[in-house]
């Protein structure tokens, strides 16, 4: 490839990039409005209602306010980092979308080892954590970040555990493939064989991104509001959009892994973008719906629950799917072409 | 110029650079992120040398396991460095030697190889070539017997590390949770019957509480904590 060709290459790419993020960040925007919608709701009030029709343009008056805000930086505390800390966050958590595949062809990048990709980028959101509630120099926010740091390395495991399960029923790393094994109806989806691995991913995935009831590490009531009580305007803003952005990322991956990507749930009905986008909606709803019902883990109870509890049930899944994959069991397990 | 290239050398200098800053930075968090950002940087290069497989698990492994937790520990501890920096400049002229006889050999090594075999460079895998499933087809095919001994060592050192680390105080609280999860209402609710205000004696004699379930009134008293806490080991 010559430097032009790679130029030209490198521009079509961006021009795709953006394809993807500024829907994404549209989304982000208005998950806000959903999550405060669904929750007034839940509680029997009604939500934000007053900027513009129902309140639909809510999220652009919250964007402008934080916008406007003075970022301010603490003077004990280590400039460089603490300002980077936000980025490193955020960038993940937009990078992950790369290989997520939309529809049959809508993928920016197919690559084969697409499933570990995405791993070791969620992996890498922990440290605009650690980093910020160091880089803060105060008590609180490093309390946050440890809690942080311990809890997202526990969950790991158990999130990896029960991927290691989809790969095994699929025979593929590539997030189009793990779809296309899926085909058939709603019963061929992987959650209904991986019923206990998708509920342990689900959760899971809800700690990692540090969402309610896992989110001891902004924990308001405790340790005020975490590893960002020091942040303002913009800087705060960014570690909003990336938890929000990773929850979307979560429920994705959730569809793609376990309830069938863009395939309909009916064979008469066809497959689409569309299905991905409706799935990835249901599944952003129960995040929504255990924020407003759930109370706050005790730190403890997290700790036991991702190591003592699901480990083990994934460890006993991954040996129940090995056995009925060496039985050919239909129609999820015969796998073994060769 | 190659793109290839110029994103070699931009990810190579910056390797570089990284790994000069963890020697280098006196403060030892921000030698373990210098040491997150040269880990990056590598496993970049190995993407670029079409080891995916590797790169991303180089991220995944160190990056977003091993030095979180590494952080977690440095930022954890008080370090002093100015002890540790005693003697630098007495240890420097053997450091130096060091580096110089590793890098020597280095560049011998990789000159004998060149010129000796006459090694070509290896042509570019087509697309669909998953080095994923040819490392795990090595490993456990050809080479399963070494992978269960590497397997085998690591668990003796997790339980290595376990024992070393477990001290059983007397004195310490556990909570019981398989215990607290089969409580049931009896164990901790007493449902109490008592005459309403109507039917007592005003004049300061209360009149007697029927004790049996018959009575309409009932007061819900909590006998204990609400936790079974305090179950020692």
């Amino acid at each position: 490839m010559g430097f032009f060709e790679g130029l030209l290459f490198l521009i079509v790419t961006v021009l795709k990039v953006l394809l993807i993020i500024v829907p994404l960040l549209l989304t982000v925007a208005y998950l806000t409005y959903a999550e405060r919608k669904v929750i007034g709701a839940i509680q029997v009030r009604k939500g934000p209602n007053r900027v513009g029709f129902a309140g639909l343009l809510q999220p652009i008056a919250d964007v402008l306010k934080l916008l406007t805000k003075e970022v301010l930086v603490p003077t004990n505390s280590h400039r460089f980092l603490f300002l980077i800390a936000p980025i490193l966050s955020l960038a993940p958590a937009f990078a992950a979308w790369a290989v997520i595949p939309f529809s049959d062809t809508a993928v920016l990048a197919d690559v084969n080892a697409g499933l570990l990709y995405v791993l070791a980028l969620t992996s890498l959101g922990v440290y605009g954590v650690i980093v910020a509630g160091w880089a803060s120099n105060s008590k609180y926010a490093f309390l946050g970040a440890m809690r942080s740091a311990a809890q997202i390395v526990a969950y790991e495991i158990a999130m990896g555990f029960a991927l290691v399960g989809v790969l095994m029923v699929s025979g593929s790393l590539n997030l189009g493939d793990i779809v296309r094994a899926q085909e058939g109806s709603i019963f061929h989806w992987f959650w209904l064989p991986l019923f206990p691995l998708f509920i342990v991913y689900f959760i899971s995935g809800v700690a990692e991104t540090n969402r309610a009831p896992f989110d001891v590490a902004e924990g308001e009531s405790e340790i005020v509001a975490g590893f960002h009580v020091d942040y303002s305007g913009m800087a705060f803003a960014l570690f909003f959009l990336a938890e929000y952005a990773n929850m979307i990322m979560i429920a994705a991956l959730a569809v793609i892994m376990f309830l069938g990507g863009w395939l309909s749930p009916v064979p008469f009905l066809p497959d689409g973008m569309f299905w991905f986008f409706a799935k990835t909606a249901f599944m952003l709803f129960f995040f929504l719906w255990f924020r407003a019902t759930f109370p706050r883990y005790r730190y403890d109870q997290i700790m036991r629950l991702g190591w003592k509890v699901f480990i083990p049930v994934t460890i006993v899944w991954l040996s129940v799917e090995a056995v009925a994959i060496l039985l050919d069991i239909g129609p999820w397990f015969d796998i073994r072409k060769t | 110029m190659d793109l290839k290239l110029l994103v070699f050398w931009v990810f190579s200098l910056v390797l570089i650079g990284a790994a000069v800053g963890v020697i280098t930075t006196r403060n030892p968090v921000q030698a373990a992120l210098f040491l997150v950002l040269a880990f990056f940087n590598s496993a970049i290069i190995w993407m670029l040398m079409e080891a995916e497989f590797l790169a991303i698990t180089l991220v995944l492994v160190y990056v977003g396991a091993v030095m979180v937790l590494f952080l977690f520990v440095v930022m954890m501890l008080d370090i002093n460095l100015l002890p540790m920096r005693e003697g630098y400049s007495k240890h420097l002229p053997w450091g130096a030697a060091i580096v110089v006889a590793v890098v020597v050999q280095i560049v011998l090594l990789i000159r004998v190889k060149w010129a000796g075999s006459g090694l070509e460079q290896p042509a570019p895998k087509p697309a669909e070539y998953s080095n994923t499933e040819e490392l795990g087809l090595a490993i456990y095919t050809d080479y399963l017997f070494q992978f269960e001994v590497a397997a085998v060592i690591l668990l003796v050192a997790i339980i290595a590390a376990i024992t070393l680390t477990m001290r059983r105080r007397p004195d310490t609280k556990y909570q019981r949770p398989h215990e607290q999860v089969q409580v049931q209402k009896a164990d901790r609710l007493r449902v109490v019957s008592m005459n309403s205000e109507d039917n007592q004696d005003l004049t300061g004699k209360v009149a007697k509480a029927p004790v049996d379930a018959g009575g309409d009134a009932g007061v819900a008293g909590n006998a204990g904590g609400t936790t079974n806490q305090g179950a020692q080991s």
